[in-house]
């Protein structure tokens, strides 16, 4: 008998469209896996039945000789961060427990009419803000993976990590992420998973909690290059309704998957080598230059000479954004309402956002609401926006000499859940690679390399030209071949 | 230059004032949302998803708002921006559900401009007057509490939130409450003339924040305050008034005029202050991520251009040259959009019924319009039903007046019957007998009779007494029971009288 919760989502959508099995065997042994992984907190809420009817409807479909759409059959897991009609939406914070959205997000009603189902909405960092998954309302995500020898719980990444969590520890064949200044590819790399951020615009942001709106993208996370390819085409395309959505057709990134890298170049940024990155990364970046060589592309030198001031830049920019996205968060409308007794408006406000942030979502709206206060605004946001400026031509110049950029996808693997909550500093640098991407809104993506000494994954980035996907996912698709990345947690759940 | 003095008790004080004015433009949906725009709806009726806030919502620029702005600058000879920005203005408040506004700060869609005012002696403007005007830029309304509904809470209605308003914003150039007064009555007439804003300043569609200082004749401005959310004419005026006032007696008593926003009140018609600059809102505008820039196209703009009508300013001349009116029939007739229009209707249908040019039927059919109608109409109060006064039946009535077959005063007891009837013009004059009588015998026939009866007042008159030409006609007249054409009567008694 097929393992189905082995299978990813080629496999899936192939085997249900030839017959040899059915949605709905598929979706049952996925809710089941779903249920028995419950230490792993990955999920805020389950929605099984979402997962079985949407399964009955592709293979009624079969039966009656329909067309199946790309995701046919594939049951996924829905980042906690897109509106899901009547299903909880919570962006994993307090302030917004119990909201049931009357909308669809643009993004999950493209994968439901591309034929996927859902499985439950998955944890993250509140409000996306955070690189561990340790900020959200409703508990730390678990990785799967565990050092070699330790119990210690891990992290799983963030601020995707409930859908790093769940396609690592095969309870979902795929997950969607989004991607502000990493949380895609971080976690990714963290799990030894696939993820990639598309050009900022492919994805619609209509219905997703707005973090960061000039950096937020959504993206697909699953375990190999071409499910990513699949299940990105079933996210993408123009949306009305968003005015920063990319009026293009969306093109067929599956069809168009090609290890051959012969005339393409491929640039090392030689300011990616920075102090403090773990010598195992180095090494795995070495070995992604050969992995590419030997696909046929050639290795050149690059500069991205403003790279340093890219990190200090995101953290002006994303939480200036997100001091304005989240002022709709009051008490007045939905969510949570704090109203002590004899509270006037004001008081009001103060108590329903005390209790319904949490910590690190406070620190950046004090951070966002100080860079863009009278007399700071333009020593900080306005030249936060000048850096971002100068870090996208960084990358205009390299496109003058290369036609993808590799890259680690982090400084360091993944670390034990609460060894660095003291120390946001150091947390926010775990990104220090993926942030120049993010502020250029460039497609960018995290393919797994290799394991370290202590059996911890480590990934690659690949960072394209603007709508370059197709690159994108064809170097790493050079690089999955020759990885052959298969190892997979130990199930201790 | 305006002579508008405060007379203070240590000499005089002249008055500066600039206006913001708001006004909501006239489009079916809002802003940044598909939600109606009508006003009175039910509470909360008229709410998208987008304009009540929901998590993960976005605004999409409605592209006849952006029109409406562009147009609006047009007409007041602006220059218009072909790149400009949304930004975001950060404050927290109950009717305000995004917890910004989006408006323009650094990059309005339309820049400097200007509007003429009129000299109008009567109203203390002695001469034409150009006021400039710095911005026009586009930004969104917000909702509205209501107080009055539960004894210890507030409710929120959202109808009004995210609905376009364009902000209007003058150069410190008025110097009096009349200036004041005709620049927001001009301004009206424009938005109203381009179809940009209806001007219903009692539902809240124009409301102007009123800023106003005081200074010596010839010095430095004064610190200003600012009066929010004034929501006619006359109290625009009301409130520089009291402003210019309560600031010259403040300085005169040895205090200062802080900088402040201030609000009106209509039962007392003083002002009180709101808030002051230390206690003011830090902002925080920065531009809305959501939003790209606009990128206005020259085609966008032709046509912007192309749909503008005639502005108030080129009509009155067109009045004045080209049909001959007077400076005062071509003011009132283009002040107002309801005016004209009737007037050129009424204009083209009397023209055509008399077969002349316009140019030659103007000045009666201005009079008409202006005073000799809405007098009858007025004077029958309840009694006038006016949807039975078509643009026909007035040119009917214009043009027997035209052919001499009726009088003025018959004209107007035609229109009268026409008002009380809607019964036509022509039936009316023949059956209750209101013509004139251009009848050349029966005139001469009542004539030879006055001249044969008063054989010492001709003998007078044409020994030079000229005035008792006067007594003539009107014997003829009377014994004409006042249905004789003047003109036939005059030139017949000139004929025998010789």
């Amino acid at each position: 008998m097929t393992e189905f919760t082995e299978l990813g989502v080629k496999d899936i959508r192939d085997g249900v469209a030839a017959g040899s099995f059915t949605a709905r065997e598929v979706a049952e042994s996925f809710n089941a896996a779903v249920a028995d992984a419950a230490e792993l907190n990955a999920f805020i809420v389950t929605t099984p039945d979402h997962a079985l009817a949407a399964a009955d409807k592709i293979d009624a479909d079969r039966a009656a000789g329909k067309t199946l759409g790309k995701m046919a059959g594939v049951p996924i897991g829905m980042k906690d961060l897109f509106a899901t009609h009547g299903v909880q939406t919570t962006a994993a914070s307090h302030i917004l427990e119990g909201f049931k959205p009357e909308y669809e997000s643009t993004v999950s009603q493209n994968l439901w009419n591309a034929g996927a189902g859902m499985l439950g909405k998955l944890n993250l960092d509140q409000f996306a803000m955070g690189s561990s998954n340790e900020t959200s309302y409703f508990g730390n995500v678990n990785s799967p993976w565990r050092k070699a020898g330790s119990n210690a719980a891990m992290s799983p990444g963030g601020s995707s990590g409930g859908s790093s969590a769940a396609v690592a520890s095969r309870i979902a064949p795929a997950a969607t992420g989004t991607d502000t200044g990493g949380s895609i590819r971080q976690p990714a790399a963290f799990t030894g998973i696939c993820g990639i951020k598309p050009t900022y615009g492919r994805c619609s942001r209509w219905g997703v909690v707005a973090f960061a709106s000039s950096l937020d993208q959504a993206g697909p996370m699953a375990r190999t290059v071409e499910d990513c390819a699949i299940m990105l085409e079933a996210m993408a395309g123009f949306d009305p309704k968003d005015s920063t959505s990319l009026e293009m057709d969306v093109p067929a990134w599956e069809a168009g998957l090609s290890a051959d890298l012969k005339g393409k170049k491929v640039g090392i940024p030689r300011e990616y080598r920075m102090d403090g990155t773990d010598d195992a990364i180095l090494k795995s970046w070495e070995q992604g230059k050969e992995w590419l060589r030997d696909a046929g592309a050639e290795i050149v030198d690059i500069s991205l000479p403003h790279t340093k001031y890219a990190l200090p830049a995101y953290y002006i920019i994303a939480p200036a954004e997100a001091s304005s996205n989240l002022a709709r968060y009051d008490g007045v409308r939905y969510g949570l309402r704090e109203l002590p007794e004899g509270a006037g408006l004001q008081d009001m406000y103060a108590a329903t956002r005390s209790a319904g942030f949490g910590d690190e979502v406070k620190r950046r709206i004090l951070i966002g609401t100080y860079v863009l206060s009278a007399g700071f605004y333009d020593a900080y946001y306005n030249q936060a926006q000048k850096v971002r400026a100068l870090v996208a031509r960084d990358f205009e110049q390299a496109w003058a000499e290369c036609d993808v950029i590799l890259a680690p996808t982090t400084p360091t693997p993944s670390f034990p859940l609460n060894s660095l909550n003291d120390d946001p500093l150091t947390m926010y640098l775990n990104d220090v690679f993926a942030v120049p991407a993010s502020l250029a809104g460039l497609p960018a993506m995290s393919v797994p390399a290799t394991l370290t000494e202590d059996g911890l994954p480590l990934g690659l980035q690949l960072v394209g030209k603007p709508f370059d996907e197709q690159g994108v996912l064809n170097a790493g698709l050079a690089i999955q071949q020759r990885a052959n990345f298969t190892a997979k947690p130990e199930k201790w759940w | 230059m305006s002579n508008y003095r405060i007379q203070g008790a240590t000499g005089e004080w002249e008055v500066v004032i600039g206006l913001e004015v708001h006004a909501q433009v006239t489009s079916n949906a809002k802003l940044f949302s598909g939600a109606s725009t009508e006003f009175g709806a039910e509470p909360n009726a008229q709410v998208s998803l987008v304009d009540a806030a929901m998590p993960g919502m976005l605004p999409v620029p409605n592209r006849e708002c952006i029109r409406q702005a562009v147009r609006t600058g047009m007409a007041i000879e602006a220059q218009i921006n072909k790149y400009s920005r949304f930004d975001r203005k950060n404050y927290f408040y109950a009717d305000l559900p995004q917890g910004y506004q989006i408006s323009q700060l650094y990059h309005p869609i339309v820049g400097e401009g200007q509007l003429l005012i009129e000299a109008d002696e009567k109203a203390g403007i002695p001469e034409d007057k150009v006021i400039g005007i710095e911005r026009i830029h586009v930004e969104q309304d917000a909702g509205k509490l209501m107080h009055d509904q539960h004894p210890t809470m507030s409710y929120v209605d959202l109808n009004r939130c995210g609905v376009a308003l364009m902000e209007i914003v003058s150069r410190p150039d008025m110097r009096s409450p009349a200036e004041a007064g005709a620049y927001v009555r001009k301004l009206r007439s424009i938005l109203r003339y381009v179809g940009s804003c209806d001007g219903n300043m009692e539902e809240g569609s124009m409301r102007a924040d009123v800023n106003v200082s005081v200074r010596r004749p010839g010095e430095e401005f004064g610190t200003r305050t600012e009066t929010k959310n004034v929501n006619s004419v006359r109290f625009v005026m009301q409130v520089i008034e009291h402003e210019a006032n309560r600031q010259v007696d403040l300085i005169e008593s040895g205090g200062t005029v802080v900088q402040e926003t201030r609000l009106f009140d209509v039962a007392s018609g003083t002002t009180r202050s709101m808030r002051s600059k230390e206690d003011a809102h830090d902002y925080r505008y920065f531009p809305d991520p959501d939003l790209l820039p606009l990128e206005l196209e020259d085609s966008f703009l032709e046509e912007c251009r192309a749909s503008l009508p005639e502005l108030p300013d080129a009509k009155r001349a067109r009045y004045e040259n080209e049909l001959g009116l007077t400076p005062y029939n071509a003011r009132e007739l283009t002040a107002e959009v309801e005016t004209f229009a009737r007037f050129e209707t009424l204009l083209a249908e009397t023209a055509k019924a008399i077969g002349k040019d316009e140019k030659n039927v103007a000045t009666p059919v201005a009079n008409w319009s202006l005073s000799i109608a809405p007098g009858v109409i007025k004077s029958l109060g309840d009694e006038a039903n006016v949807e039975h006064a078509t643009a026909a039946r007035q040119a009917a009535i214009l043009k027997m007046q035209d052919a001499g077959e009726i009088s003025g005063g018959q004209a107007k007891e035609i229109f009268e019957i026409v008002l009380k009837t809607g019964r036509e013009p022509g039936e009316i004059a023949d059956s209750e007998g209101l013509k004139q009588v251009s009848d050349t015998g029966a005139i001469e026939a009542a004539i030879d009779e006055i001249i044969a009866n008063n054989a010492d007042k001709v003998e007078e008159y044409r020994g030079g007494k000229d005035k008792l030409f006067g007594f003539f006609v009107g014997q003829t007249m009377k014994a004409m029971q006042g249905k004789a054409n003047p003109a036939v009567v005059n030139q017949i008694l000139k004929d025998k009288l010789g």
